[in-house]
């Protein structure tokens, strides 16, 4: 069987323009959450982690001009061009391209300068793929919330199947006025800044990132690598907004993710949650990481420094999973107070250094979709 | 008063999809949830968005929705009582 | 890629108002129809008896009546993948979603603006607990669905899977879905997928 190693990737959010910042501000408990003023909320506004505008043009000055990109194809843009400078020799025509995104440019709905038909995903997979010069055509993915996670499976799934030996995953979605509307309709919006697990949790805070990530069949030179070594996704079959109650396909995910990658739940050093900050969402991973005997296996959400990425975020926070490793770090699960879920759970709650080696992502979005990985460090 | 039950029926037919349902079909008493008319969790927040667009009602709190929407007469008493529309 | 022996078991098309299952043409209607007529008439005429198909927006009822058709003649396991693709994603939900955001939203609506959710409506219709994937595509692309189809089934993550297309644009739809197992006559190939795909679009 062969292995799949996530090689170098790039973060582009509201806590950095790169791995490192991001990296950094986590581990400075920073959070990327500000509240922004929407007469759309009965409090004046929202809590969301938005990138700056200017920021992301001058920096995006670098490689290309802002006028002719969308914010979201900046950031994608950004985030890919990150990773190949940092692989001068990699040969484009043999590396495929898979592009995550829940939404994509929506917000060319409302009036833009842009022509009517960038609005599709499939034309921003055309843009991202020409910018570079990609040969092979871009595969999008577009899943709700597991989406940048099915991405890295679906890589792998192709990559071990001799299809490519290497392929960019890049991930990425905007807060809008579309989605921000839709789950408020939803009473899904926290009227303060998300809290994973906690008692206290009122609903999600959205957020907007860009990732991305090279992987490859080839063991890159380094003192540490690390692989996807399981992953699986498996439907609720429950409902199409609600998550099952028992945790079934996020539980029957875990259980197959972990078949895959012959190791069991007791061999798990850390755990990095989907975690919105919902009612449902927290308590049904609850139940399904009890089920799976993942009850006492330090655990986080990202959700409190980033917000909701939707996207972006299964594929960023498997991004930081794999810094986690690399560094023997554990990051706390921002803005816990006390646990409100009604199984056990091991919250990390302040940063710790701790020998880490095997690691399980999970996440779920609406459509009762759930998707988990395995990450291993060599 | 019993023109306001008649309307809400119309409404939630129109606003729920409820296509194979007509007006004389749905009790005033029946559960509207679980094995009455069988609504579920996003049919309550349709109920909510249509309490405020035509009754003028926030609900604040949509766990009260249970209450509320448990039968097309509790909807209407609790409308009488707070609509401002 | 492997060539591990699957065949495109049954196949069904909607167009132009028109179902096909396989060959046979199981149901039209008058191509002057609206698109909501011609999915009630449909839903009738199958025999669906599913209320909450009501509910659902158009990529939804689409794919519900072309997994009725296909599913009709077949035991379809419970691990049995979805793997969909089209161009447009939940456009026609989105354009709807968009035009209420002046106002009030309606959540009903919202829930659909995501392409993946007619993985989860025949999921549920269906009880169908396993992988699924929405991939959007410029085109048709038959062979990223035969190798995905080919890559989970070789790697034992499924038993038989469902791909194909279901794209929405303007109330012009293109249906075509594929089950694909070890059982039937026509060997799954990037050909043969594209070939099944052309001879109702022409």
């Amino acid at each position: 069987m062969k292995k799949i190693y996530l090689l170098e990737d790039a973060i582009f959010s509201p806590l950095g323009f790169s791995t490192e910042e991001n990296l950094a501000a986590i581990k400075n408990g920073s959070s990327g959450l500000r509240f922004h003023k929407n007469n759309r909320f009965p409090t004046g506004g929202f809590f969301a982690g938005i990138i700056e505008n200017e920021l992301l043009n001058e920096t995006f000055l670098k490689i290309g001009k802002p006028e002719k990109f969308t914010k979201l194809e900046q950031m994608m843009l950004l985030a890919v061009s990150r990773v190949l400078e940092k692989n001068p020799d990699l040969n484009l025509s043999k590396t495929a391209l898979i592009i995550s995104t829940t939404k994509g440019n929506v917000d060319l709905l409302t009036k833009s300068p842009f022509p009517k038909n960038r609005v599709y995903v499939s034309e921003l997979g055309n843009v991202i793929k020409d910018f570079f010069g990609f040969q092979l055509e871009p595969i999008v993915i577009s899943n709700a919330c597991i989406s940048g996670g099915l991405a890295l499976a679906v890589a792998k799934r192709f990559i071990a199947a001799g299809k490519f030996d290497q392929a960019i995953v890049v991930g990425g979605d905007l807060v809008s006025e579309f989605v921000l509307s839709g789950f408020h309709s939803f009473q899904a919006i926290s009227p303060e800044p998300c809290r994973p697990f906690s008692k206290n949790r009122k609903g999600i805070s959205l957020g907007e990132a860009a990732a991305a990530v090279l992987l490859s069949s080839k063991k890159p030179i380094a003192p540490n690598v690390i692989s996807i070594i399981g992953e699986a996704s498996v439907n609720d079959a429950n409902h199409i907004s609600g998550p099952s109650r028992t945790g079934e396909g996020l539980y029957k995910s875990i259980q197959n993710a972990l078949g895959e990658a012959q190791v069991s739940a007791k061999e798990i050093d850390y755990l990095s949650a989907h975690g919105t900050a919902t009612a449902f969402n927290d308590e049904m991973e609850a139940v399904a990481f009890n089920r799976s005997g993942l009850e006492n296996v330090p655990m986080n959400s990202f959700k409190g420094y980033y917000g909701h990425t939707l996207g972006a975020s299964a594929l960023l926070e498997s991004i930081l999973t794999k810094h986690s490793l690399l560094n023997n770090e554990l990051y706390a699960s921002l803005n816990f107070d006390e646990i409100g879920v009604s199984k056990p759970l091991n919250v990390i709650e302040d940063f710790e250094e701790k020998e880490l080696q095997f690691a399980v992502k999970t996440a779920s979005g609406f459509g009762g979709c759930n998707l988990a990985l395995v990450f291993k460090k060599d | 008063m019993s023109d306001l039950r008649t309307e809400l029926k119309q409404n939630i037919i129109e606003q729920l999809n409820l296509e194979e349902l007509e007006v004389a079909d749905i009790d005033n008493d029946v559960p509207l949830f679980g094995d009455g008319l069988g609504l579920d969790s996003i049919d309550v927040l349709e109920l909510i968005v249509m309490l405020e667009k035509d009754y003028g009602i926030k609900l604040t709190d949509p766990d009260q929705g249970k209450e509320i929407f448990a039968s097309i007469e509790k909807m209407a008493e609790y409308i009488e009582a707070n609509r401002t529309k | 890629m492997s060539n591990g022996n699957y065949k495109i078991t049954d196949y069904v098309h909607i167009k132009d108002h028109r179902i096909f299952h396989g060959k046979d043409q199981v149901f039209k209607t008058e191509k002057s129809l609206g698109l909501d007529q011609f999915l009630k008439a449909s839903y009738k005429k199958l025999e669906i008896a599913y209320p909450k198909f009501h509910k659902m927006d158009g990529l939804c009822k689409l794919g519900i009546i072309a997994s009725e058709v296909l599913f009709k003649e077949h035991f379809i396991s419970p691990d049995t993948a979805l793997v969909f693709s089209n161009s447009a994603s939940s456009l026609e939900t989105d354009k709807k979603h968009q035009q209420a955001m002046g106002g009030m939203v309606s959540p009903s609506v919202f829930v659909y603006t995501l392409p993946n959710i007619v993985l989860g409506e025949i999921s549920i219709k269906h009880k169908l607990q396993s992988e699924n994937v929405f991939f959007i595509e410029n085109q048709f692309n038959a062979e990223l669905l035969k190798e995905y189809a080919e890559v989970l089934l070789e790697a034992k993550k499924t038993s038989a899977v469902v791909c194909g297309w279901i794209d929405l644009k303007n109330a012009k739809y293109d249906v075509f879905l594929c089950l694909i197992s070890k059982e039937g006559e026509i060997p799954l190939s990037k050909e043969n997928l594209k070939k099944l795909y052309i001879f109702e679009n022409e």
